[in-house]
């Protein structure tokens, strides 16, 4: 039940600071992007502002236990992959398009209209599809 | 646009506080992509309410906020519906091959000074810029 409090908590305030922070807006997302062109630097602010309280929560996971019990996540791998530069760049490509990226696409799936709901179809059936591209990249990378 | 950055902050706040409740109650990372993806690939069976609670938060929030803004809030989605379903089909794929996105890999990687987090944000950065730089400057799409 605590984990599921503080579940509920958790997306509850990612949900409101994507909101607030005008995450949910295309042109926002996009003009920060747009280097050539009317540049918006309000992304940043929003990475700067969250990143620290995540600075500060990573810090206390050292020598403690998670409030419900279990493990910390395992430290992350050094290795770089293909996976990882392909797989960003992919989404990079998608982000750019739209303007939006998954916690935004959720967060706004309210109020964003037919096209949201669109977008969050499409981007699911990715999330299904995503494994065999996976595959396929394996193998190419095997190739080079 | 000076109101912008603050609430840029006061959101990215937020976001950060999100995370942070996530990682020292849950022990586990917010990365959105990573938590609906569990959700409909079957990888996420073993949490499947935790996951589910969560997006539910992340979605009612801003409905309930939303009537404080008198004039609403504009998304300015495209309507080109080739463009959202190509960038949908995009974010899909590419979030769960490169295992992260802005949230997980941004979020989370970074503040955990975890290389990969930090190439990957470089890596979607890049790619998102000159997605834009292409569609929009040369080819005039977006």
């Amino acid at each position: 039940m605590q984990r599921l409090f503080l579940s509920l908590l958790s997306g509850a305030l990612f949900g409101a600071g994507l909101f607030v922070s005008g995450m949910t807006d295309t042109t926002k997302v996009q003009g920060w992007l747009d280097v050539f062109g009317n540049w918006d630097p309000t992304l940043a602010f929003v990475m700067g502002g969250a990143i620290v309280p995540m600075f500060i929560a990573w810090r206390l996971t050292s020598g403690r236990r998670p409030l419900v019990g279990g493990d910390f996540p395992a430290p992350p791998r050094p290795e770089m992959d293909h996976r990882l530069i392909t797989g960003s760049v992919l989404f990079g490509m998608g982000w750019g398009l739209a303007g939006l990226c998954p916690g935004p696409a959720i967060a706004s799936l309210s109020y964003n209209g037919s096209g949201g709901l669109i977008f969050m179809g499409t981007m699911l059936l990715g999330m299904v599809a995503a494994p065999i591209f996976g595959r396929q990249l394996d193998g190419l990378a095997a190739k080079v | 646009m000076e109101m912008d950055w603050i609430w840029g902050l006061v959101g990215g706040g937020l976001i950060g506080l999100g995370g942070a409740v996530f990682l020292l109650g849950n022990g586990r990372i917010m990365g959105a992509s990573g938590i609906l993806g569990g959700l409909v690939d079957g990888t996420g069976r073993g949490n499947f309410t935790e996951r589910l609670v969560f997006l539910l938060g992340v979605v009612v929030t801003p409905m309930l906020l939303l009537p404080l803004y008198k004039d609403g809030v504009d998304t300015h989605m495209t309507s080109n519906i080739a463009v959202i379903i190509a960038a949908g089909l995009l974010v899909g794929i590419g979030t769960r091959i490169a295992n992260g996105c802005t949230s997980g890999h941004g979020v989370c990687g970074i503040s955990r000074l975890s290389l990969r987090g930090i190439v990957a944000t470089v890596f979607y950065i890049l790619a998102g810029g000159l997605t834009i730089a292409l569609f929009r400057h040369i080819l005039g799409v977006i």
